[in-house]
């Protein structure tokens, strides 16, 4: 960094709370507009088949209903890239929950009425939504989300296997999940001659705004895209959902400002999902406790519509020295709403099943698993044989185990109990990838002495203004307050979107080098500066997004304590720790919030998120937030969070790894390694509900799948 | 677009939102979160399920909380209503809570945040006025005030929930200004 360093880390406050805490931050749903109307979409119900009629007259002839959109007359889009955006093109329906209609009226009760008199009617066609390990349409794909090889292999992994004195051989089950920010998905537009101004809650304006102009064939200049305040997103709106392209639809076809918000029950469906994950783990280790074969394979689902696969064995290419190992997916495309990007996509799944076996792995060796993962620490990443640009898990499971009292355990499972309640502790380690993409931005200084930082990022929750802002600060070496940044709005310099934990990293390192440049323009200034002041401009292409000779990975250690009633069978977590090592925190205390998000997302998904899809109705049956159980303050105890300061100089100016998964990534297993230690029950799948704790401490012990040969 | 709604589908309504009394002629159908949204610009009380699910839209009606989406607004003919924007002293001035909850970073995207604020409030005035929860001691005195400790003020916020997971420093917001 060229600045003071005095603004960067330091736990400075977020600059949009005091809007939130008093109501007036507005989302996408809420900006005045006079003559807004309401639109509501009609969500297909059956699971596979076409449209074969849709009758709009009762629905037309209710009071303030102004059109109803079908496939029939709806505007005509240009081919997506992502074919979940090409709404009411055509009578295909290929899951149940895809839309077949989009009513529109001046209220939100005649638009709900509106849609629920539209008749629809079907030709059905036989459909299969259940995903099975053995499913006979399964097959390999060429690559899994984000572009890994679907199989990568070395060594002589089954070979390891047959010939190890210790071996886990074990599958375990995660569930559908389901993102449910607090805001659902929204959109407002409007068009202003033949401008388009559209108010989302997306992760990324810059996206939105390149996807409409593709869609409906217009130039970008004329697209205005603010997402000022987003509630969350957690990855369902890193992309541009059917929301904001139905929106502009009745925008166009009504000449009347259009808000779509879609119903929470919806959400499902339409804006992607964390598909299930069948995994089967093999794990052949010496006496010694070292590795000797690692296999990682997955089984998931995707749509008819796109395929889309979770990339649950890509962590175990990172994670532990194993001379020979195989990772390798598979996927099945079935009749189900299409899967996508739920905070972690590959690493939070897939670190549960990984951890759980090292776990397993333990308990077969009669060795501690803090020590086990650090005997297994490799010198280089294993897959690529890259060297570790700083890789500090060793020093987050000491540091996490000395603050979680981890000597004082007793590591015989089932040796603690009080009255009914049996407790235990578990650990997991933690991994996500460095992800950085290039974004632009510009840096303004002004005759009072101020800056502005101008950059079209989002802030999702991330406290993106404020660390921005201390980016600038530090780089420019001015105080804190006298920056000021720009965000939100797709007329600022175009950025990439806030996801994969690739935000800050992006958008800071833009922010860093316009104001690198500005420093040296003003640098050779004399005098007052112009009105308008000076301003320079980055542009991070080739640098950002440039190929690195280092593996650059976040880690982290988590730590849990739970009880389980041996009368109800449910599980609570007592406490939960977690130390990262995630290069330099730029923001102590956002950062803070981050991490803790991240694990409690991860103790729902142990305790209480999951979804089923009915065989028959080919449907999500947990479709709400009664059904679909997301933690809530009752469920969640103290949770901390630590972080190893990284001094790593491979990865951007500000020397920073992305923060806002890897709280997210292993925290469920930690939280099931508890378990066993608590009960002495081996559970592999998820969630950990009463249903399944109770019939396993009641049942015959389960079928040994890992042991000791001889 | 066909006529307009007939009459006996309307009913007018007074409310007194913030201090400041409305008549509204109001669709039977609405709820008050959207006359709140809709009617009046109050859109600081967020719609995050429309089915009592979450709490986002959790408001104070004559004092007690309510979630405003399951409250049809007909039937509140007359009641008294406060929502996060009636929280502030009108000057520069944070309710306590909103302070505490900027404090402790109570919150990232915030969506939550108005009704955990709101609920907060109700949640004091139940623990002062001696209301129990399912984790109050039943040997306590019944009609005394309740001490809120971590666990009293997890149990009587679990309606509200929050994706971001900003619980302990709500928990912690909430314990700064008891």
């Amino acid at each position: 960094m060229t600045g003071t360093g005095t603004a960067l880390g330091a736990p400075a406050v977020r600059r949009e709370g005091r809007r939130k805490v008093t109501g007036g931050a507005r989302y996408a749903a809420e900006h005045p507009l006079a003559d807004r109307v309401h639109a509501r979409p009609v969500p297909a119900t059956v699971a596979r088949g076409r449209v074969t009629a849709v009758d709009t007259a009762a629905a037309l002839a209710l009071p303030g209903v102004l059109a109803v959109l079908t496939h029939e007359n709806a505007p005509r889009l240009a081919e997506p890239d992502d074919p979940t955006l090409a709404v009411l093109q055509d009578p295909g329906v290929p899951h149940r929950g895809w839309y077949v209609a989009l009513a529109v009226a001046r209220t939100p009760e005649e638009a709900r009425a509106a849609a629920a008199a539209v008749r629809v009617e079907y030709a059905v066609e036989e459909h299969d939504v259940t995903l099975t390990a053995d499913h006979p349409e399964a097959y390999e794909p060429e690559t899994a989300n984000a572009g890994y090889p679907a199989r990568r292999e070395y060594g002589d992994p089954d070979g390891a296997f047959a010939s190890a004195p210790v071996r886990v051989d074990v599958t375990y089950r995660v569930p559908p999940l389901h993102n449910h920010p607090m805001e659902p998905h929204a959109s407002t537009a409007r068009w202003e001659g033949d401008r388009l101004l559209v108010h989302t809650s997306s992760q990324g304006g810059t996206a939105v705004r390149a996807t409409l102009a593709a869609l409906f064939g217009l130039p970008e200049d004329r697209i205005t895209v603010d997402t000022a305040h987003v509630g969350g997103g957690f990855g369902s709106k890193g992309t541009p959902r059917p929301d904001v392209v139905l929106a502009v639809m009745a925008a166009r076809e009504t000449g009347r400002p259009v808000t779509v918000a879609l119903p929470r029950r919806h959400l499902p469906a339409v804006v992607g999902h964390r598909a299930p994950t069948l995994h089967r783990l093999r794990l052949a280790a010496g006496a010694d406790g070292r590795l000797t074969g690692l296999t990682h394979e997955i089984v998931t689902h995707s749509s008819r519509v796109k395929e889309f696969v979770e990339q649950a064995a890509v962590p175990a290419r990172v994670m532990y020295a194993a001379p020979s190992s195989r990772t390798l997916h598979r996927v099945v495309r079935l009749d189900v709403p299409t899967p996508s990007w739920m905070r972690a996509p590959g690493e939070c799944p897939g670190m549960y099943a990984l951890e759980s076996a090292v776990d397993e792995l333990a308990t077969a060796l009669g060795t501690d698993p803090v020590e086990l993962r650090v005997l297994n620490e490799p010198e280089r990443e294993p897959d690529s044989g890259k060297p570790f640009s700083s890789r500090h898990l060793t020093e987050c499971l000491r540091e996490g185990a000395r603050r979680f009292g981890w000597d004082r355990r007793d590591p015989r499972p089932r040796s603690r109990a009080e009255g009914p309640l049996l407790v235990g502790t578990g650990v997991a380690a933690a991994t996500y990838p460095v992800l950085v993409r290039p974004s632009t931005a510009e840096a303004r200084a002004l005759p009072d002495g101020t800056f502005v930082v101008r950059v079209n990022a989002t802030d999702i929750g991330t406290g993106a203004r404020t660390v921005l802002a201390q980016v600038a600060a530090d780089t420019l070496g001015v105080p804190l307050e006298r920056v000021r940044t720009e965000i939100g709005d797709s007329d600022l310099p175009p950025a990439s979107l806030a996801g994969g934990s690739s935000g800050t990293a992006s958008w800071g390192w833009a922010v860093h080098d316009a104001c690198t440049r500005l420093t040296g323009r003003l640098g050779g200034l004399t005098g007052r500066l112009p009105d308008e002041g000076i301003s320079a401009r980055a542009d991070t292409a080739g640098r950002a997004d440039a190929d690195s000779p280092y593996a650059r990975h976040a880690f982290g250690a988590h730590f849990a304590e739970v009880t389980v009633d041996s009368v109800t069978g449910e599980v609570r977590v007592r406490r939960m720790l977690g130390v990262f090592a995630a290069g330099r925190i730029l923001n102590a205390r956002t950062a803070r919030s981050q991490f803790i998000g991240g694990m409690t997302m991860g103790l729902g998904m142990a305790l209480t998120e999951g979804s089923t899809m009915d065989p028959a109705f080919g449907d999500f049956t947990e479709s709400d937030l009664a059904s679909y159980h997301v933690p809530a303050h009752a469920d969640v105890p103290a949770v901390e969070a630590h972080w190893i300061d990284e001094d790593d100089t491979r990865l951007n100016p500000m020397g920073s790894k992305g923060i806002g998964e890897i709280g997210n990534v292993g925290s469920a297993a930690a939280i099931g390694n508890a378990v066993h230690h608590a009960t002495g029950v081996r559970f592999r799948e998820l969630p950990l509900t009463p249903d399944k704790v109770l019939a396993g401490l009641s049942g015959p012990a389960p079928a040994p799948t890992s042991g000791r040969d001889g | 677009m066909s006529s307009e709604p007939t009459p006996e589908h309307r009913s007018d309504t007074v409310l007194t939102v913030n201090g400041k009394p409305h008549t509204l002629r109001l669709d039977h159908r609405r709820v008050l979160l959207d006359v709140l949204r809709e009617d009046l610009g109050l859109t600081g009380t967020k719609k995050g399920c429309d089915h009592g699910q979450c709490g986002a839209c959790t408001v104070l009606v004559d004092g007690r909380r309510v979630n405003g989406c399951l409250l049809l607004a007909v039937s509140l003919d007359g009641c008294d209503v406060i929502t996060v924007e009636g929280l502030t002293d009108g000057g520069d001035g944070l309710h306590p809570l909103q302070q505490a909850f900027l404090d402790r970073d109570a919150f990232q995207c915030g969506y939550c945040t108005p009704g955990q604020i709101c609920s907060a409030v109700g949640v004091l005035a139940e623990a002062g006025a001696g209301h129990p929860s399912h984790v109050t001691d039943p040997a306590a005195p019944s009609g005394r005030p309740v001490p809120l400790d971590e666990a009293e003020i997890r149990e009587r916020l679990s309606g509200n929930l929050c994706r971001c997971g900003a619980y302990p420093h709500i928990v912690e917001a909430v314990r700064d200004v008891i």
